[in-house]
């Protein structure tokens, strides 16, 4: 993402407001403010879809509430011609359609912007500053809709067709859209395809300004696919083959796990009807990921799916993976914390928290997927490292990109084997005669393993959060202590080599190097360009997708002389591990961009922040 | 003298094996603990039984109790977990692989106090497994403190009296849905022996609460888990005959004085009822005769409950036969064609 990124940077950045008569294409972000549970799900994903289908670079992010229905929500959608996928600082075209928040949304738009509101609300009042279309929504609502209980759905369909009349859309491509949304319901789709329409036809009637935005098609989007990045998962471990999926529903984690019921219901009931996979949901946590050993001890490929308030749940669990060598995947969809914290907004704060999960000396691989390709990628490859590392790994995602619609090229068939690990046949034990559970044979720390079931006498042996030896048998001897912690140690050192290399895009000559990870290459990507166009700096960039860090990290910071470590969250948790694994003297090369307010992180954010420490 | 002794060819079972490779590791649990008694009878009945010790899945979590798993059956995998999460790891295991013969050793500390969301879902699950209890009151491993199943009244060494009511685990089990659900005392060999034989031949979960005394910490006076308590005041609610499917039933009863049940795999279960109109397949009868031994001092014994129709809950799963843990990939990993059908949806 972030070299696809760096070369669509072309000449122009984003989006100054419009000062000159002429419209500006392809590059703004609109926000639409609603109800939550007013049902404007459909009417967002029209507009955005009907723009990607367009060919437009387009994104999508839903701010909502913890909350079922009643409370504000806002739906933004940002179409970049450069293909910048992160979110916009700035709103350029507000569409206000709740009346409880309209004065605040309209107050906080930038000078030059654009406002479409129910006509009632007059908002024009607080901004002589800002392009106002006053739309009589309940009237236009009333006259498509003459069965009052769906008016509050059809009611946003209007804004779609004012939006799609003020900003110049093909309507053909709208309808299609809006035909595909309802495929299966005709009525459905011709009440709000006309609803569409009578927003057009009023817009089109009544504004004589033109708004200072426009779309014009574009081919950017050909062969694309649209996914948010729990099905991405979802989709990654089905095609891991797992097997065994445990859960307890929490937010933002609970679809990657709702998804994957659907796929596998669909594509993995074998010819019999029977299931080659099952789906337990778990009494809370700490059964989940209880359940997830167990399954992963006994040779399953099993998972789970959580978010920060689970993974504090699964401390002690994890601590027994680590050192009963247990395999088994957890995906940590982060959401803001500490505590409760703002359980439907976007954050990076929980590794420091699962890079040392549980009591003791423990240590964990993290995968920092950065889009919804590697949330398929990473899936898969977290299941073959648990297998072969014989240990938990957790794959960090977040709130944003795993609830978010985020367009990608489509993903690729796993054409590599899984690759189960060390495990020894009834056949092997034939031949070896017997085994050392925790024994290094191979000198890469990772010993073998037998499964239950396996039918050799000399098979079986004796798993334990307790003190062991090779054999594994109960020992508290300190040689045996020191040695099996030792070994653990090196199983870490292993995993550098086998986890997801950085991503590395560099001149060679910059002094400035970027360090980030995850959804923060969204925002850094474009941040580069705005570096450069703006301030001519040129930022080398190094994009983090695991822990432990691999030797081209070192190598990095080494070859800089300041180091900007982007992450969201308040207490620079990536720059602390970093500093853990560095020597002494390249620490003080580490520079910290925070981003923690639970909106996704922004380029202008982290430009300012940057040229604030340069002292540019 | 030894050179001219020659050893007769040990006694084998129906799958030829001796006693001795149903065996474990030398117990460092006290002795005359109840658990080792336990232990015991639990080796005479695999071996009575004729199970493949590779098939068995020995399962525990943390305290005395939770260690015993190492002192029987060492041809077995075993899996010492964490406190109370005992439960969680065996339904994680039993469903990768549900071709497994999955025995849980707990305690009354790990199952009815820090395990007992665990304990209760899985009774709730009716996985199938069997799932003891060695029930003494204590907490052995720190030194002698109450459990939530110390009767109340009863009194520790220190003097300390219990004021809290005791958590009845039968009661529990036979509320939520496990399906062979029993009480029995270390001491008693040949019902113990006996009940876990029936429990290998079920399929669901078996409960089994095992008065089984701490002779450290609680077998004292005013203990109501001593073994002088358990010879004053058992109360066996029916006298349990097991009869396995690869034996013939030689002995008749008179009608109406037994109960006959016959078991997953064609072994029967015979309950010959010495409480009068004791109903093994009634729920409610069950936890009301429970309650109602309890508040006399009674501690009953015996199979309290069984239902053989009621779906195990790897057979709600609709499980594949083989083990999901070893399918092979062909079967796990869908086609390409799949992952374009579901690309070519999204575009």
């Amino acid at each position: 993402m972030a070299t696809t990124n760096a070369g669509a940077a072309s000449a122009q950045g984003e989006s100054e407001p419009a000062a000159s008569s002429k419209p500006i294409v392809n590059d703004f972000s609109i926000q639409i403010a609603t109800v939550n549970g007013s049902g404007s799900q459909s009417a967002n994903s029209v507009l955005l879809r009907s723009i990607f289908a367009m060919g437009v670079p387009v994104s999508g992010k839903n701010l909502f509430p913890s909350n079922i229905a009643g409370l504000p929500t806002w739906y933004t959608i940002r179409a970049s011609k450069h293909g910048y996928l992160a979110r916009k600082k700035d709103i350029d075209i507000l569409i206000a359609m709740n009346a409880e928040t309209s004065r605040e949304d309209i107050l906080s738009l930038r000078p030059g912007a654009v406002a479409v509101y129910e006509e009632a609300a007059n908002l024009k009042q607080f901004r002589d500053d800002v392009t106002c279309y006053p739309v009589p929504f309940d009237k236009l609502t009333a006259a498509v809709c003459p069965e009052a209980k769906l008016r509050k759905l059809v009611r946003n369909m209007i804004y779609v067709g004012v939006a799609a009349q003020l900003l110049s859309m093909d309507m053909a491509v709208v309808e299609k859209t809006v035909r595909q949304q309802f495929a299966k319901k005709q009525k459905a789709a011709d009440l709000n395809w006309s609803a569409v329409e009578a927003g057009f036809n009023y817009a089109a009637q009544t504004f004589t300004q033109q708004a200072p935005f426009v779309l014009e098609p574009m081919h950017a989007t050909e062969g694309k696919i649209i996914i948010d990045g729990n099905a991405a998962i979802a989709l990654g471990a089905m095609f891991a083959g797992v097997t065994v999926v445990t859960w307890y529903p929490i937010t933002p984690s609970s679809s990657v796990v709702e998804q994957l019921i659907d796929f596998l219901k669909k594509y993995r009931i074998e010819k019999d009807g029977k299931a080659n996979f099952a789906v337990v949901q778990a009494e809370d946590e700490l059964a989940a990921i209880g359940m997830v050993l167990g399954a992963g001890w006994a040779g399953a490929r099993s998972m789970t799916a959580t978010s920060g308030p689970g993974i504090s749940l699964m401390a002690e669990f994890a601590g027994l993976g680590y050192f009963a060598e247990l395999p088994g995947v957890i995906f940590d969809i982060q959401r803001v914390g500490p505590s409760t914290g703002l359980p439907t907004r976007t954050a990076q704060a929980d590794l420091l928290s699962i890079a040392f999960l549980s009591h003791g000396d423990t240590k964990h691989v993290m995968l920092f997927p950065a889009n919804v390709k590697e949330c398929f990628e990473f899936a898969g490859a977290a299941f073959d490292l648990a297998e072969q590392l014989q240990t938990p790994i957790f794959v960090l995602s977040d709130l944003d990109l795993g609830m978010n619609n985020w367009m990608s090229e489509p993903f690729a068939y796993p054409e590599k084997p899984l690759n189960r690990g060390k495990i020894l046949t009834a056949e092997d034990l034939q031949r070896l005669g017997s085994f050392g559970r925790y024994q290094d044979v191979d000198g890469d720390a990772i010993p073998y393993r037998t499964l239950p079931g396996t039918d050799h006498p000399k098979a079986s042996y004796f798993t334990r959060g307790s003190g062991h030896n090779e054999k594994a048998l109960y020992s508290e001897r300190p040689e045996d202590y020191q040695n099996l912690m030792e070994r653990l140690a090196r199983k870490f050192e292993t995993a550098r080599t086998m986890v997801p290399a950085p991503v590395i895009v560099q001149t060679g000559k910059s002094k400035i190097g970027i360090i980030a990870f995850g959804t923060s290459d969204f925002a850094v990507a474009e941040s580069r360009d705005q570096l450069k166009k703006e301030y001519g700096v040129e930022a080398d960039y190094l994009r983090l997708r695991a822990y432990p860090f691999n030797k081209e990290v070192r190598d990095f910071v080494s070859s800089h002389e300041r180091i900007y470590v982007v992450e969201q969250n308040r207490d620079a948790q990536m720059l602390s591990l970093l500093k853990l694994d560095l020597p002494a003297a390249e620490t003080t090369k580490l520079r910290s961009v925070r981003h923690f307010n639970g909106l996704p992180i922004d380029a202008r954010s982290v430009t300012d922040e940057i040229v604030l420490q340069e002292g540019i | 003298m030894a050179a001219t002794v020659t050893n007769p060819a040990p006694k084998t079972n129906r799958i030829g094996l001796p006693v001795l490779e149903y065996r474990g590791s030398k117990t460092t649990l006290c002795a005359g603990c109840g658990h080792n008694a336990i232990s015991e009878r639990i080796i005479d009945a695999m071996y009575e039984m004729g199970v493949q010790p590779e098939h068995v899945m020995k399962l525990s979590g943390i305290g005395c109790s939770s260690k015993s798993p190492a002192y029987f059956m060492s041809r077995s995998h075993s899996f010492n977990s964490v406190h109370g999460r005992m439960p969680s790891v065996a339904t994680g295991a039993l469903i990768a692989n549900k071709t497994m013969l999955g025995i849980g050793v707990s305690g009354d500390g790990d199952s009815a106090s820090i395990g007992i969301g665990q304990f209760v879902h899985l009774m709730r699950r009716n996985l199938p497994m069997i799932y003891i209890i060695e029930d003494n009151g204590v907490y052995g491993l720190t030194k002698g403190q109450f459990s939530a199943t110390a009767d109340i009244g009863s009194k520790l060494k220190t003097g300390v009296v219990n004021d809290l009511p005791a958590i009845d685990t039968c009661s529990l089990a036979i509320q939520l849905g496990a399906t062979f659900v029993g009480r029995s005392f270390s001491g008693d060999k040949k019902q113990l022996l006996t009940m876990l034989k029936a429990a290998i031949a079920h399929k669901g979960t078996v409960m089994l609460d095992v008065i089984s005394p701490c002779v450290t910490f609680n077998d004292h006076e005013g203990s109501t888990r001593s073994y002088k308590y358990m010879q004053d005041h058992e109360e066996p609610v029916g006298e349990v005959g097991f009869v396995p499917s690869f034996e013939e039933i030689d002995v008749e009863y008179d009608p109406g004085t037994t109960y006959d049940v016959t078991m997953h795999d064609g072994s029967s279960l015979r309950l010959r009822k010495l409480h009068e109109d004791y109903d093994p397949t009634d729920r409610a009868l069950a936890v009301k005769t429970l309650m109602e031994a309890h508040d006399k001092g009674e501690i009953l014994t015996g199979v309290f409950y069984i239902d053989t129709q009621k779906a195990a809950f790897t057979d709600l799963l609709n499980l594949v036969d083989e083990p999901l843990a070893t399918l092979p990939q062909e079967r796990t990993r869908p086609s390409k064609q799949v992952l374009e059908e579901i690309m070519s949806h999204m575009k």
